[in-house]
């Protein structure tokens, strides 16, 4: 059947000149497969012509070795049986490319994971691995020469996440001389690092290293800002990306806004009324307001739930009076979508921060003086709510705070992992408290986690300042009151574990150490850039070790702490790697595609459109030839996922490096037909 | 399930110590107009010292109640009012389930009594009843009288909200709050509304047991709580039955009432008040008069 469509001819025996090279991967294999065992075997399978184990075939002379073979004994075609194609299937092409070989004309079978690391006994793991070196020396007889697909690279890039991570990746790659789309969906850049007070272990002021940087991302000439947007469509591939930005109305134009804020002071509300959502509700704010001091476009902002004008089309207008000649306030204004084009896509969306209502132990919206991290951060702020005075919402100041550590964090019933900060945090924040009020503080902690720079010497200094740490996870805050010392206070009932004791600490306030979680639309995220969640929802990176900033889509990047939980000095260097990732892509101009796309074979194809309609990625259309319509496949687009190929009812669509010849050969190699 | 049908394991307490349980649940069933049929022959839940003892053997008396449950009519669920019936029911379900070896045993021992095999009864308890199957919309629409009393605290207890979470939440229940504060009886936030209530402590190690029930009628009367609403008849009786003792031992004499939420909520939807078993309370008595208006309270049972 497949000799009538002409395609593949294999090779007759004696034109197949096979190399094989089992791997040790020092013990990793060899602990467990007889490598010598299935060389041997290998050896005597037809158009074998050498077959050879090695230590390490991934090494330079490893290589060496193969492209010595290929010259002496004039291969044309290389197995190799080691570890997982992810890992070194590309190493071994470029080995053999490199010995003047078609790199396509390799096939690679896991003997790793899919033998040593899984099997026990030895013989039948042995003659397992020696099943699959027989299927691909039958397989590799039919493969074909193949030519990569050169696509080339649009050099303009999109961060996504205007955090100190996205900032970061921005200002390195507009530093490089590349344009980037800075996309935000508050309406300042800065994210979680601007509401913060000092940053541990050195205590140097978040604003003070952080603003000089949002107000560069402002003002770089190759750095186009939008605030108050949302990426809301993403199409394309490596190089060429489509994306649609939706940016929402800020009722202010930025082009004539002079950052007076006088509409601000002029607005029919004399006094902060509505809760304001930067401080977290702890202070109040105008319905037209600017989030912080501090805010990166320093543009007002109008929330139509909370104006006059919004909800009743009844107001003054007093804001517009006091803009006057500008004119910059625009009440009219209607969301805008922006359509670009860029070759590259940095994810740095952040995280959020746990909600400590999930755990009713703990009391946070039953007690008042029960507050999350974040809640103190501002209130220890000097532009906070309080201008920087920590005190009890009843304006009194504490005497004692408790702060709980691991809070939604290492809890089976919540968060499993550990968010990595909130021990840091604790300290910095258990420091600055002790310093503004003098109070008792007490840290409530499973285990010290303090590996980084200068961290466990900030830990041996709050030790020495007199901050008590009680090793034990508190069962509860509770307001009863079982002596007269502890009227009036938030009692934390824990277990010491040093002590071996149940213990009660009354105490004014309760700080809850907050974890750190994915944000709740990281799932929509997530699809619409097209790359993988860890299972607790975290963005996945392409390899733990050694691609921490790619992902399993080519030229989509993360930064920060939507990979996972980490500290500002981490985000930073990650968000500095995605930079780099992205401009070692556009630098190179254009990437290479495996050729493992699909074709149609046109005499065969009878134009039914049945693949069109099946193609995920729309690479299909029509195309006439002499007359006769038939399907065709543009390889650009073609993700190779087979699915046209399964589909076509004619059988007249097929794949490189997937062949039927290919599978057939593989299949029947495995089921022992030799 | 035929619409509000329901089969009734009563258990001892409500025969015993817990008679006004009964009493004010059947009241109150009747004024929703929910019809409560006693599981015939019936037998020990198995809770008690059976648990500690012998877990085998309390599975056992629990599966033959689930087994004839489900004989007597398998279209009804099994309601539990006494928080150790409705837990050892669900346990025994539970760990059939989880349990293939435990199963098999059961079923083995049902069938050498002819019994059928155990099979999926709904265990309910009459809180989450109420709440789930009458609901707060029409519970509300059917007040009678109006509260005269003061605050109440809600009293939960251990065993209705954990391990399983089907009654209410384990953490902060609100049901019974929110039931009560449908027909207009106000609640007070109080924190220790899953603590123990001492169980068989109060008989066996006294000053234990009184303690942790001294702890709970102090913090609930310094919460602004007049009385408190209990949905376990063990709770409510070491609440209610050791208040002299307790008072005595702290020197700060207590006469709290201690209410089954069935006696308060059956009395706002209009249920007759001798109806509901209040003359059978031992402490507070002057209060629960008042507020009752029951004309002429026996002096029985004391």
């Amino acid at each position: 059947m497949f000799e009538e469509r002409g395609i593949l001819p294999c090779p007759p025996d004696g034109a197949s000149r096979i190399g094989v090279y089992v791997c040790h991967c020092g013990s990793n294999i060899a602990a467990v497969v007889d490598v010598r065992a299935v060389a041997r075997y290998a050896a005597k399978l037809p158009g074998v012509v050498v077959a050879r184990d090695y230590k390490y075939l991934c090494s330079d002379p490893g290589q060496d070795l193969l492209a010595q073979d290929i010259r002496e004994h004039n291969l044309n075609r290389i197995v190799v049986a080691s570890c997982s194609p992810h890992l070194h299937e590309h190493t071994f092409r470029h080995a053999i490319a490199a010995a003047g070989l078609n790199p396509y004309l390799l096939q690679m079978i896991n003997i790793r994971e899919q033998v040593s690391w899984v099997h026990e006994d030895r013989r039948r793991a042995t003659e397992k691995a020696c099943d699959l070196v027989r299927a691909a020396v039958r397989r590799v007889r039919r493969h074909k020469p193949l030519e990569n697909l050169r696509v080339p690279i649009h050099p303009d890039v999109l961060v996504v996440g205007g955090g100190i991570a996205g900032i970061h990746a921005a200002l390195t790659l507009a530093g490089a001389g590349k344009r980037v789309y800075l996309v935000e969906r508050q309406p300042s850049i800065g994210g979680h690092m601007a509401m913060f007070d000092k940053t541990f272990p050195t205590l140097d002021c978040a604003a003070c290293i952080l603003t000089p940087k949002m107000s560069a991302v402002k003002a770089h000439p190759n750095i186009t800002l939008w605030t108050l947007s949302e990426v809301t469509r993403v199409e394309g591939y490596v190089g060429n990306y489509r994306v649609e930005v939706t940016r929402w109305p800020r009722y202010i134009r930025e082009d004539l806004c002079a950052g007076c804020l006088e509409c601000i002071e002029a607005c029919v509300y004399k006094d902060a009324k509505f809760p304001d959502e930067f401080n977290l509700g702890l202070g109040k704010r105008k319905p037209i307001y600017l989030p912080f001091p501090q805010a990166v476009p320093q543009v007002p902002v109008i929330d139509p739930s909370t104006c006059i004008q919004f909800k009743t089309g009844r107001c003054k207008k007093t804001c517009v009076q006091a803009c006057g000649e500008r004119r910059a306030i625009d009440l009219e204004a209607s969301e805008k979508v922006e359509r670009i084009q860029v070759g590259s896509i940095i994810v740095a969306t952040g995280f959020q921060a746990f909600d400590p209502a999930r755990m009713p132990d703990y009391g946070y919206g039953l007690y008042p003086n029960v507050y999350t991290s974040l809640e103190i951060e501002r209130l220890v702020n000097s532009s906070g709510p309080t201008a920087g005075e920590l005190l009890l919402r009843d304006g009194r100041r504490p005497s004692s705070v408790g702060i709980i550590h691991c809070v939604g964090s290492r809890d089976r019933k919540q968060n499993r992992w550990c968010s990595r900060v909130c021990c840091m945090y604790s300290l910095k924040l258990a420091h600055l408290i002790r310093e503004r009020t003098g109070a008792e503080v007490f840290n409530f902690y499973i285990d010290m986690r303090t590996p980084g720079k200068g961290f466990e010497e900030f830990y041996q200094q709050l030790l020495e300042e007199g901050v008590h740490f009680i090793r034990g996870r508190v069962a509860e805050v509770t307001d009863w009151a079982l002596d007269p010392s502890e009227e009036g206070k938030l009692v934390l009932r824990v277990e010491d574990t040093l002590l071996g004791t149940v213990r009660r600490i009354p105490v004014d306030m309760v700080v809850l150490a907050v974890g750190l979680e994915p944000h709740r639309d990281a799932e929509e995220v997530r699809r619409m850039f097209n790359i993988s969640c860890s299972k607790e929802g975290f963005f996945l990176e392409r390899h733990p070790k050694l691609a921490p900033v790619s992902t399993f889509t080519d030229g989509v990047f993360l930064a920060g702490c939507c990979q996972g939980p980490k500290d500002i000095p981490d985000t930073v260097a990650q968000a500095g790697a995605a930079a780099a990732e992205a401009l070692a892509l556009i630098d190179t101009g254009y990437v290479e595609q495996e050729p493992n796309t699909a074709y149609v074979v046109e005499e065969h194809c009878s134009g039914c459109r049945t693949c069109i309609s099946m193609c995920p990625y729309s690479a299909i259309s029509m195309a006439a030839q002499d007359g006769q319509w038939h399907a065709q496949v543009n390889p650009v687009l073609c993700k190779g996922c087979g699915t046209c190929v399964a589909t076509c009812p004619s059988g007249s669509i097929r794949q490189n490096l997937f062949e039927d010849e290919e599978i057939f050969e593989e299949t029947e190699g495995v089921m022992a037909y030799v | 399930m035929p619409a509000g049908r329901y089969l009734y394991f009563p258990g001892c307490s409500l025969r015993a110590t817990g008679v006004a349980y009964e009493e004010s649940l059947r009241a109150l069933f009747e004024r929703l107009q929910l019809r409560l049929e006693e599981l015939a022959d019936w037998n020990c839940c198995g809770a008690t010292s059976y648990m500690a003892i012998d877990e085998g053997a309390a599975f056992l008396l629990s599966a033959r109640n689930l087994s004839l449950a489900r004989q007597q009519d398998e279209r009804c669920d099994l309601v539990a009012p006494c928080s150790a019936c409705y837990l050892v029911l669900r346990k025994t379900q539970d760990y059939a389930v989880r349990y293939p070896e435990i199963r098999r045993r059961l079923d083995q021992s049902l069938a050498s009594a002819s019994l059928t095999p155990l099979d999926s009864v709904k265990v309910r308890h009459p809180l989450e009843v109420i709440y789930n199957d009458v609901g707060l919309e029409e519970v509300r629409s059917r007040v009678v009288n109006r509260w005269r009393g003061g605050r109440l605290a809600c009293y939960y207890g251990c065993q209705v909200v954990r391990p399983y979470e089907e009654v209410d939440r384990p953490h902060n229940p609100r049901r019974m709050d929110e039931l009560l504060e449908a027909v207009g009886v106000p609640t007070v936030e109080f924190a220790l509304k899953t603590k123990c209530c001492g169980g068989s402590l109060t008989g066996t190690i006294p000053e234990v047991g009184l303690r942790l029930n001294y702890i709970l009628l102090k913090e609930a009367a310094r919460k602004g709580a007049e009385a408190i609403v209990t949905l376990c008849p063990l709770c409510q009786f070491n609440l209610d039955a050791y208040q002299d003792q307790i008072g005595r031992q702290s020197g700060e004499p207590l006469d709290m009432p201690v209410l089954y939420f069935t006696q308060v909520l059956g009395w706002a939807l209009g249920a007759p008040p001798e109806k509901l078993g209040l003359e059978r309370s031992i402490s507070g008595r002057d209060l629960i008069r008042r507020w009752f208006s029951v004309r002429s309270p026996r002096e029985a049972y004391v």
